[in-house]
């Protein structure tokens, strides 16, 4: 979800763009964080732990904790948080530790 | 390889401030910094700040960001490294910086003098399923919605009724999002009273001497439980209160970001005033190693307005150092501690100035 209103802010989203997150299309807009464009769209597991494999959500936004790491354009390991959203960006939820196929 | 007068590694309000200042007495400044947009903390603040009138109190932190960059922006000495991170220090003064979406792009920088201006990151808070998505830190929530717009949670339990908690929990209603209630642990609240009833009168609760034990939910939170705690922060059996969020802010304090000083070498003390490890400086800001200065948040947890008179202390020293030269010198270094013992001289700063009293190395000359 966005916010609506904001009594102080005004926000300037830059262009709306398609992406897809395991295949299925979404929409957010350019330059925003994947992570943010992700969470506005309901999105709220983002990655699993390696062991146990526990959900993982948005936490630090400073690209510190690897709470967000996914699969970016076939690259794994991608800090989501602090990767900008780009037209056609392919995201996958990664397993493990991740690879490149 | 690429060469440099001045490294400065974060573009927060210290980093910045170092920048403006040690690029006026003309050393070749670049500036590496990690965050999607440059400026640190502050363009996440949409509050007025508090603090000394010539460290911009009363001015919204996003306001405070637009003017410092584009002073940065009109420094021809200064390059910019942006959306990149610092990921090590070598002993030949050698740091390596990763930079592009997937890591791709490896810079090498050789630097005279570096000064860390790397900021601070949240602390955790240990209860059960603390890890489930949900589960936020504060300067995350504000990043989300007071950035991009997004909308964190539809029901919010902020730990932490210090000046961070207080203000994220008005910024949280600002934007239309329900604040269920607020715990802490210690038995009164940490920030500002003003804030505080702000928020009472706005009807969301504030529970003193109360934290969370847990947290429910399959994939995400969908209920926590708080529990009244002792004097030593032990829960109080059948005091138990289950609450319907969906969201978890934690604001429970801030850890220096120190890693690279570490590894650089320099002595490390735990100051628990100072917010965890921090790098011993003189009153130079320079740290035990002579290349090396330090400002703002990973000097210490404090704020904006001392985190940018640090950065023009180290900016200033540092490039005196190298030999640049500006004819007050004297003058300037003693004009800015003034301001920054006077910034420091409120009841809030008490624990701050003890910490800074152990982290000092004192200088034998001037
Ligand atoms: C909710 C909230 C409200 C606040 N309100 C006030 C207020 O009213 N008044 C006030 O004075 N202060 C306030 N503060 C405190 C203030 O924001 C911080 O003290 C200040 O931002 C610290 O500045 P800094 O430059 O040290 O660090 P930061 O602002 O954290 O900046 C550090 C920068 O370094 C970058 N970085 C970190 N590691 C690396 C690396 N390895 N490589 C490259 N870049 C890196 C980060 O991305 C970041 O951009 C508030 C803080 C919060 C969270
Ligand atoms: S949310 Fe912490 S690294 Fe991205």
């Amino acid at each position: 979800m966005r916010i609506k209103e904001h009594p102080i802010l005004e926000f300037n989203p830059g262009k709306k763009v398609k992406f897809t997150l395991d295949e299925i299309e979404m929409e957010g807009y350019e330059g925003e964080p994947i992570a943010s464009a992700l969470v506005a769209a309901g999105v709220k597991v983002l990655s699993r732990s390696i062991k146990y494999h526990r959900p993982r959500g948005f936490f630090c936004a400073i690209g510190k904790c690897s709470s967000c790491l996914m699969k970016v354009n076939g690259i794994p390991n991608v800090r989501t948080c602090v990767t900008k959203l780009e037209e056609g960006m392919k995201i996958e939820t990664q397993k493990g530790k991740g690879d490149f196929n | 390889m690429r060469e440099t007068d001045i490294a400065i590694i974060g573009g927060g309000p210290a980093g910045l401030s170092a920048a403006i200042y040690a690029a006026s007495l003309g050393a070749k400044i670049t500036l590496i910094d990690d965050g999607l947009e440059l400026g640190g903390q502050l363009i996440k603040q949409t509050h007025k700040f508090f603090g000394s009138e010539a460290q911009f109190a009363g001015i919204r932190g996003i306001e405070i960001a637009k003017k410092l960059i584009q002073e940065i922006e009109r420094c021809k000495n200064i390059e910019l490294i942006t959306n990149a991170t610092v990921t090590g220090y070598y002993e030949d003064e050698v740091i390596t910086i990763i930079q592009g979406a997937d890591g791709n792009i490896m810079k090498k920088l050789k630097a005279q003098r570096i000064i860390v201006a790397t900021g601070a990151s949240e602390n955790m808070l240990p209860f059960i399923n603390n890890d489930l998505p949900g589960v936020y830190g504060a300067g995350a929530v504000q990043t989300l919605m007071n950035l991009y717009g997004v909308v964190p949670g539809n029901n919010v339990l902020m730990v932490g009724a210090g000046n961070i908690g207080l203000i994220v929990s008005y910024q949280l209603l600002q934007a239309g999002i329900k604040v269920e209630a607020i715990v802490e642990a210690l038995p009164k609240i940490g920030g500002y009273l003003v804030h505080a009833s702000k928020i009472r009168r706005l009807g969301v609760p504030i529970y003193t001497s109360h934290s969370l034990k847990e947290v429910y939910g399959t994939d995400w939170v969908e209920k926590a439980v708080i529990s009244k705690v002792n004097k030593n922060f032990e829960f109080i059996p059948e005091t138990e209160k289950e609450l319907e969020v969906d969201t978890i802010c934690l604001a429970v304090g801030l850890s220096p970001l120190s890693d690279l000083l570490w590894q650089a070498g320099c002595q490390m003390k735990y100051i628990v005033e100072l917010g965890g490890y921090v790098a011993l400086r003189d009153d130079h800001m320079k740290s035990s190693l002579d290349n090396i200065y330090i400002a703002g948040d990973v000097a210490g947890i404090e704020e904006a307005s001392s985190a940018m008179l640090e950065g023009k202390i180290a900016g200033l020293n540092a490039a005196v150092s190298l030999g640049y030269r500006v004819d007050n010198f004297l003058e300037l270094n003693i004009n800015l501690r003034k301001e920054l013992k006077e910034l420091r001289a409120n009841p809030l700063s008490e624990k701050v100035k003890i910490g800074l009293e152990k982290a000092l190395i004192k200088r034998e000359v001037d």
